[in-house]
């Protein structure tokens, strides 16, 4: 996350709008963005509806037991589809923004 | 307090290994280079192998003072610089690994499932609002899904 906010000129200078999203509540994610200094958009899906259907739920792996996302980066094309995958397998293994830049100039 | 009494190398090593494991959730981890594969932290970890090892030979000297005292002192930081060690070993590289397969997530050339959901401030943001709003006053190309485990 601290890798696309450095990298968020050159994200948008390409036409690439990131947005993250976790299972943290709005507010939460708000005091994450003003400590961490995030600009780009964070979304809340606090019942893992999104995180399931896009099949990423990490069962149990938050506090007390909650079921939340694993982490996973998706590029999605301006008609919606997806055009690059990244399903970590260790968690401290990421994509770095380099990587979806090179992707991105394959889209139209 | 007679300097050369001190068992310096044992107990800088253990300092060492103390700063291994630490150093990359605090420091390392925010650095893809060093985060990526934690190489600058197994460094320190042979540093901090050596000179324990130069402070339990050290420790076990027949010349030194107290000898039974500093070799137990010597075995237990050791032993417990190795647990350290091996703490981070299974955190980084096993514990790591544990996450689920996904493999029901959406593939290359599949349409990205809808959702809206809502930002910040409370307002409902859809995927298909974030693929047609403008770039930086440009058409967008496309939406960066970035999943993230939460800040707890």
């Amino acid at each position: 996350m601290r890798g696309i906010e450095r990298s968020l000129d050159k994200l948008n200078e390409a036409g690439i709008r990131p947005v993250a999203i976790s299972v943290d509540a709005p507010d939460v994610s708000r005091d994450l963005a003003q400590k961490a200094g995030y600009t780009f958009p964070l979304l809340s899906d606090q019942n893992t509806e999104v995180i399931r259907r896009y099949d990423l739920v990490h069962a149990g792996a938050g506090e007390n037991g909650h079921d939340i996302a694993r982490p996973a980066e998706f590029l999605v094309d301006s008609t919606g589809t997806v055009r690059w995958i990244n399903l970590t397998e260790n968690y401290w293994v990421r994509a770095r923004p380099e990587q979806v830049l090179e992707v991105s100039k394959l889209l139209k | 307090m007679n300097v050369r009494r001190i068992n310096w190398p044992l107990w800088v090593g253990l300092l060492v290994t103390i700063a291994a494991f630490m150093s990359y959730f605090f420091v390392f981890v925010w650095f893809p280079f060093t985060r990526d594969f934690p190489w600058a932290n197994l460094l320190l970890f042979v540093i901090a192998g050596i000179l324990l090892f130069m402070g339990v030979r050290r420790g076990f000297a027949s010349d030194c003072p107290h000898r039974m005292r500093s070799r137990i002192v010597a075995v237990i930081v050791s032993a417990f610089s190795v647990l350290v060690c091996a703490l981070f070993i299974f955190s980084i590289f096993v514990v790591g690994r544990w996450l689920p397969a996904s493999k029901g997530a959406p593939q290359v050339g599949q349409r990205a499932p809808e959702f809206s959901l809502p930002d910040t401030t409370g307002k409902a943001v859809s995927l298909n609002e974030l693929l047609t709003s403008p770039v930086n006053g440009k058409a967008s190309r496309g939406v960066l899904l970035v999943f993230y485990r939460g800040y707890w």
